[in-house]
């Protein structure tokens, strides 16, 4: 793959509803109630009703992935998660995907996401190491 | 955090069978829209025998075998006061429909940071016939317990 370090592999703002986490909610089988239910999130000391972190994690792969050759082979893939994503009931949240190269080496290329809510970083070190 | 969590092996899960639904269910959950994951020429025409399920299903079924460490009786583990803190996948091949995976936990490491534990698990997600499939490991950080001394 003719990738050179600091290479935009791609960039995307995806908006998240609250039906966005019940979509997920339901596909992953993760039905903590932190992540639909506003009285459950402020019982515990939450801003709000957030994102599942997986669905961040997942969202930030799936634009390196529509943006790589179909068949690219993915050795690994690993975040920390940092800040939450508070999405509004009416407003939604805005969550941007900027995907670049970090690392080139004989037998991999190493994309590093930058994963940002509101101007801030919800996902450190969130790295996805494809095959060269 | 009971310290002897560390090294405990868990009896594999159940075989988990991954349909096409539920990789297409999955991919639209994710926002992940490239075809193979919904498209089985699409699929086909990269390698694979059927659709491929997004990077981050691995999930599903290490959530299976996280479900054990939370049911042990003695493992300290209060889902209330548990944040998922750090989240990783290593790969051999990707997850497509028709595969039937099972998923096998230790639990790899405890570190104590005043009050709280993170603990650092690992699930080997292996096919039918047994070969490696990926390798799901998280960091849970579980906070103090409250009013602790």
């Amino acid at each position: 793959m003719p990738f050179a370090v600091g290479d935009v592999v791609a960039e995307r703002t995806v908006h998240l509803t609250r039906e966005s986490l019940v979509r997920y909610a339901g596909a992953s089988g993760d039905f903590n109630p932190i992540h639909y239910r506003d009285d459950v999130a402020a019982a515990v000391g939450l801003p709000g009703v957030l994102a599942h972190g997986m669905l961040t994690m997942g969202i930030a792969s799936s634009v390196v992935v529509a943006a790589l050759e179909p068949g690219t082979e993915i050795l690994d893939y690993g975040v920390r998660f940092t800040k939450p994503v508070v999405v509004d009931p009416a407003a939604g949240a805005d969550l941007h995907v900027l995907a670049t190269v970090g690392a080139v080496d004989d037998s991999s290329t190493r994309i590093d996401l930058k994963v940002t809510f509101d101007e801030t970083t919800v996902l450190v070190k969130a790295q996805l190491r494809v095959a060269s | 955090m009971n310290q002897e969590l560390v090294g405990r092996e868990f009896p594999p899960t159940p075989p988990y069978l991954v349909g096409r639904e539920k990789v297409r269910e999955f991919a639209r959950a994710v926002f992940a829209d490239a075809p193979m994951h919904t498209d089985v020429e699409a699929a086909r025409a990269a390698g694979f025998a059927d659709v491929v399920a997004p990077p981050t299903f691995a999930m599903v079924i290490q959530d299976l075998t996280l479900q054990q460490l939370l049911g042990e009786p003695d493992s300290g583990i209060v889902l209330a006061r548990t944040i998922h803190a750090e989240q990783r996948f290593a790969y051999t091949r990707p997850i497509v429909a028709g595969d039937e995976l099972t998923g096998r936990l230790s639990v790899t490491g405890i570190r104590m940071m005043g009050g709280n534990a993170m603990i650092t698990s690992a699930a080997e997600i292996t096919d039918a016939e047994g070969a490696h499939v990926v390798t799901a490991t998280s960091v849970l950080l579980v906070g103090a317990e409250e009013g602790a001394q």
